[in-house]
């Protein structure tokens, strides 16, 4: 059975495994979000939960100091997510049965004063964190280490936890790309979200039938490509930042046969036996027209479909590129993730002599 | 009369009080700042030093030599016939790699890229080789490192006679 869960856990069966379950359970979420799933669910998780922490590699992980945010982390994921799904599905059979939501009902729609009720649920909450940063930093101490040594790197060397998803990010792209590029469309996307969409539909009420696409596309990108990637880099990442399954001794031997190619190198020398052409851009025309057709053919592909014309009409021409190309832009990382996976893929567009690889 | 100059001392007066004031406020913003200025420079430099001296060539038996890594962040490398100064900066994000032994690889501890003995990269993100330092022999007969010059392969560099020494 561990062998299974280890086996399981590589990222090239994991990552569709928590995509698969993911979109599952947003097609199906209004069994998920009941308390009858809820308890059921607990009831199943718990006793598994409790056997895994009785291995000791697993314990070890769970435990190290470094890693009690990302547990607390998924603890409160798991739980705001159904959460909700809970209050989505509950608004979604209102609405159906030709209610109002609940948040619209006049006892949810009463006021009152930020002072006292908000100032002293904010106080209290203060005092709260307080308390609890103060024992958690009692319990689990932070370890002194040597001094600083710039010609030697602790093994595996871990970014701190919220950087983790960027570090797993890291493995499959050129620093550029997943440590500015990549970071800066993610916050200028999130920045502009009000601005692309406009859809009034689910201002002030939680429902999920009346914003499929926005909430599928949103925690697509939160859940399966930030969170997962956390989850990787945290606790499936040891020496050598090499793969360990969840029950895996962390062997600093462990060798992983890996042997990743360029796609110039694929197009020239696999395919068509030659050497590989001197001349840069001659070299590294395929990915180049790879990478232009990803981003210049498709916006206006998906435009002509029946499902973009619905968007341009909603919110016009520059809304739906801005929006596709933040889209392509944030799908670039799994594809490049199951290229690496199932290719051994290293770069597709790899030109090193000028600091500049995709 | 002599209330204007009562007047025109007190101007005097107020302006070498300025003066005197104005001066010493300056004095201390420029102290402040050096301060300051001198607070952002380590107390103590642990930098490794840009050149060195590395012994003799019949030091070095085939394979990866250690014994420079700590103190300079080099590997002397020595193998088909060249002896060679490697940086130890991973070429994808600058972490220290590692020199396994075992599995005849430099591996990275940041994001698994792995080099081969001579500094090629074959697995993991990391976009091309690990650098090789000006190496050269002193009239004495020395290795000298000079990791101010920098080869790379990619770059066709590592034809570059000073790139490596003929054993
Ligand atoms: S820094 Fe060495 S693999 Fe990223």
């Amino acid at each position: 059975m561990k062998e299974i869960i280890n086996w399981m856990a590589e990222p090239i069966r994991s990552f569709p495994t928590f995509a698969i379950l993911f979109f599952l359970m947003l097609k199906h979420y209004k069994t998920v979000g009941t308390k009858k799933f809820a308890y059921i669910s607990l009831a199943v998780f718990f006793p598994a939960i409790c056997w895994f922490c009785a291995d000791p590699n697993f314990i070890k992980i769970i435990l190290w100091p470094d890693n009690i945010p990302i547990n607390i982390l998924i603890i409160t994921i798991t739980f705001f997510t159904w959460l909700t799904l809970y209050k989505c599905a509950e608004n979604d059979n209102r609405i159906e049965a030709g209610q109002l939501p609940l948040e619209a009902l006049p006892e949810n729609r009463e006021k009152v004063w930020s002072w006292p009720n908000l100032v002293y649920t904010e106080l209290f909450m203060i005092i709260a964190c307080t308390i609890f940063l103060i024992v958690w930093a009692i319990i689990f101490k932070a370890p002194l280490e040597e001094p600083a040594n710039p010609t030697w790197a602790p093994n595996p060397a871990k970014a701190p936890w919220y950087f983790l998803g960027l570090q797993e990010m890291l493995v499959y792209f050129d620093p550029w790309m997943a440590g500015v590029v990549l970071p800066v469309i993610i916050l200028v996307g999130l920045i502009l979200i009000p601005y692309i969409d406009t859809n009034p539909k689910g201002n002030g009420y939680y429902t999920f039938a009346e914003r499929k696409m926005a909430i599928t596309g949103f925690m697509f990108g939160w859940l399966v490509l930030w969170i997962y990637l956390i989850i990787v880099g945290t606790f499936l990442r040891g020496p050598n930042w090499t793969f360990y399954g969840p029950f895996e001794f962390w062997d600093f031997h462990k060798v992983e046969p890996m042997y990743n190619v360029n796609l110039s190198e694929y197009f020239w020398i696999k395919i068509f036996n030659t050497p590989m052409p001197t001349s840069l851009i001659l070299r590294e025309i395929p990915g180049i027209i790879i990478t232009v057709i990803y981003l210049l053919m498709i916006p206006p592909i998906i435009g002509a479909t029946k499902f973009g014309k619905k968007i341009i009409e909603k919110s016009g021409q520059i809304r739906f590129y801005i929006f596709v190309m933040l889209v392509l832009g944030m799908t670039s990382l799994p594809i490049k993730m199951i290229l690496r996976w199932l290719f051994d893929l290293k770069y597709i567009i790899a030109l090193p002599e000028w600091e500049l690889n995709l | 009369m002599s209330e204007e100059l009562q007047l025109h001392l007190n101007r005097r007066e107020f302006f070498s009080y300025l003066s005197v004031g104005w001066i010493t406020f300056t004095a201390a913003c420029a102290g402040m700042a050096s301060l300051a200025f001198r607070f952002s420079y380590p107390n103590v430099n642990f930098e490794p030093e840009m050149e060195f001296l590395a012994g003799k060539t019949s030091d070095y038996e085939e394979g990866v030599d250690e014994r420079w890594k700590n103190g300079f962040g080099v590997w002397m490398v020595k193998v088909e016939g060249k002896l060679f100064a490697l940086s130890n900066i991973c070429t994808h994000l600058g972490c220290i790699p590692n020199w396994l032994p075992a599995e005849l690889k430099f591996k990275c501890p940041c994001h698994g890229s792995g080099y081969y003995m001579t500094g090629v990269n074959f697995e993991g993100p990391a976009p091309r080789p690990l650098e090789r330092y000006a190496i050269s022999i002193t009239t004495e007969g020395l290795i000298k490192v000079d990791k101010t010059k920098i080869y790379r392969s990619e770059k066709g560099q590592w034809d570059h006679p000073s790139s490596f020494i003929p054993v």
